[in-house]
């Protein structure tokens, strides 16, 4: 194992460790925001409040029931067994999906199901002086979450979600199962035609960490810019407020 | 007296535990009542019943002659005619200063953006908030906080203002600047119903006092009559507790 072999291997090869890395980190981001909008919905369905007896409490029962089906069957089995579940299950009823769609669907799903337990924890989180407040103006149920809770719960699951992100772009080699041409499997097409397993998945270690590094990097960012200024400012008779 | 919220016959229990037992009582337009007596005597129990953050287990509760407790009634138009301000202020986290008194007016009352900012301002400066506008609560102090919180209520242009225990929670050198405002808004006609253990100023500022004990209304009249020349054996054993301290 030397520096030159490793070197004249990304030489010859660098378009492709560049497709296969540029084709993970697609899966990573879709299947992140689909799994994040996905644990949104079902975080916000499991807090409504059930009232009483009524058709409406029962639908919702239903609902919660199908949700929680849902959330244990893609927490509580490999995602890698959910790929070839998902695609060659389809497969087998004359639907052929297109590999990428199937790897972010799986992925999707599989964050979703996670997602949902960060959301859910993150609105019981606040406090209820919060909702307090927001009913004592005159707010429904809706426009409480739309207004006050969720812009909080964002920036509580915020930390999670980016968790999430790091683990999707390592976590979609396994979709390699299927045969998606992210990192992973663009590497071992690689080495099959060089016999250089060390060399080339050495290089595809490092393409790993520095998508890792950059995605925490920024995400860091963002929970700074969220936050906020920590200093206000004292407003002054004749400036205008911003809003 | 034009009579804005009369309660009949309220009761309220969690569970097999009665807080409220058979309240009645009334507040007129233009008045300040404040409600005092111990711990656990239901008193902020009836001022959450009366906006519905508690719902009550029985009795009426009559705003301008209708009935809110009736199935029919419009809950949420209900709650805007009434200004909230909470002991633990509960300032929304997420929005500055200025948007927690601008939020309500623009999603309850629909009132257009520069109306809502117009009004908002208006109040911050009655409170004296007006330079923090860009403020976020937690860099707030608990005084400076429970003034907005006040004008975000003001800001709703409610019927009647409610104060639950609103400076129970702060340190004692910032109850001064938020009883100072209630004072003013006391001063300006404004119908409040306060939850107080500030004898001192439900004195001062009160025009009816109502003393409650262990879930009903014990002694009410004016000041006079309930702080210094109290009848009944349990508002006098109350007063000579809280004078004590």
């Amino acid at each position: 194992m030397s520096l030159d072999i490793i070197l004249s291997i990304l030489k010859e090869n660098w378009p492709s460790y560049l497709h296969g890395a540029y084709i993970t980190l697609l899966i990573a981001v879709f299947s992140t925001i689909i799994g994040a909008l996905i644990g949104l919905l079902i975080g916000v369905v499991h807090t409504i409040p059930l009232r009483k007896k009524s058709i409406k409490a029962v639908i919702l029962k239903v609902i919660n029931f199908i949700l929680t089906v849902y959330v244990e069957i893609f927490r509580g089995t490999p995602m890698i067994v959910q790929a070839m579940v998902v695609f060659y299950g389809l497969y087998a009823y004359g639907i052929e999906m297109d590999r990428f769609v199937a790897a972010v669907v799986v992925v999707g799903l599989n964050t979703g199901a996670y997602m949902a337990e960060y959301v859910r924890g993150g609105i019981v989180s606040i406090d209820k002086g919060q909702y307090e407040a927001a009913a004592a103006i005159g707010m429904g149920h809706f426009q409480t979450m739309v207004h006050v809770i969720l812009p909080q719960v964002f920036r509580n699951i915020l930390p999670a979600t980016g968790n999430q992100l790091i683990m999707n772009i390592k976590d979609s080699a396994v979709l390699s199962v299927i045969s998606v041409t992210e990192l992973f499997f663009t590497t071992k097409s690689i080495a099959g035609a060089n016999f250089r397993f060390a060399e080339s998945f050495i290089i595809t270690c490092f393409i790993y960490l520095i998508m890792t590094f950059i995605a925490s990097r920024i995400l860091r960012i963002v929970e700074k810019k969220m936050d906020g200024q920590d200093a206000y400012q004292v407003q002054t008779k004749k400036e205008e407020p911003n809003l | 007296m034009e009579k804005v919220i009369d309660i009949k016959h309220l009761n309220k229990s969690f569970g097999s535990h009665e807080v409220l037992r058979d309240v009645n009582f009334t507040v007129n337009k233009g008045e300040v009542v404040c409600l005092i007596g111990s711990s656990g005597s239901g008193k902020s129990t009836l001022l959450r019943c009366i906006n519905l953050l508690e719902t009550p287990s029985g009795g009426e509760i009559i705003y301008n002659g209708e009935n809110i407790l009736d199935d029919k009634h419009d809950i949420k138009q209900y709650r805007t005619h009434l200004g909230m301000v909470f002991q633990q202020f509960n300032l929304f986290n997420n929005h500055n200063v200025l948007k927690n008194c601008i939020v309500g007016q623009q999603k309850v009352l629909k009132r257009s953006k520069e109306e809502a900012k117009t009004n908002a301002l208006k109040y911050l400066q009655i409170v004296g908030m007006d330079q923090y506008i860009n403020a976020k609560p937690r860099q707030l102090s608990g005084g400076q906080k429970q003034r907005v919180a006040i004008a975000r209520a003001l800001a709703m242009d409610p019927e009647v203002m409610l104060f639950d225990e609103p400076t129970s929670a702060l340190d004692p050198e910032m109850v001064g600047e938020v009883l100072k405002v209630m004072r003013q808004l006391a001063d300006e006609g404004h119908t409040m119903l306060i939850v107080t253990h500030e004898m001192e100023f439900a004195r001062e500022v009160s025009d009816r006092v109502v003393f409650m004990d262990k879930g009903v209304i014990v002694e009410e009249g004016s000041p006079e009559q309930v702080l210094v020349n109290p009848k009944q054996e349990r508002t006098k054993e109350f007063l000579k507790r809280t004078l004590k301290q």
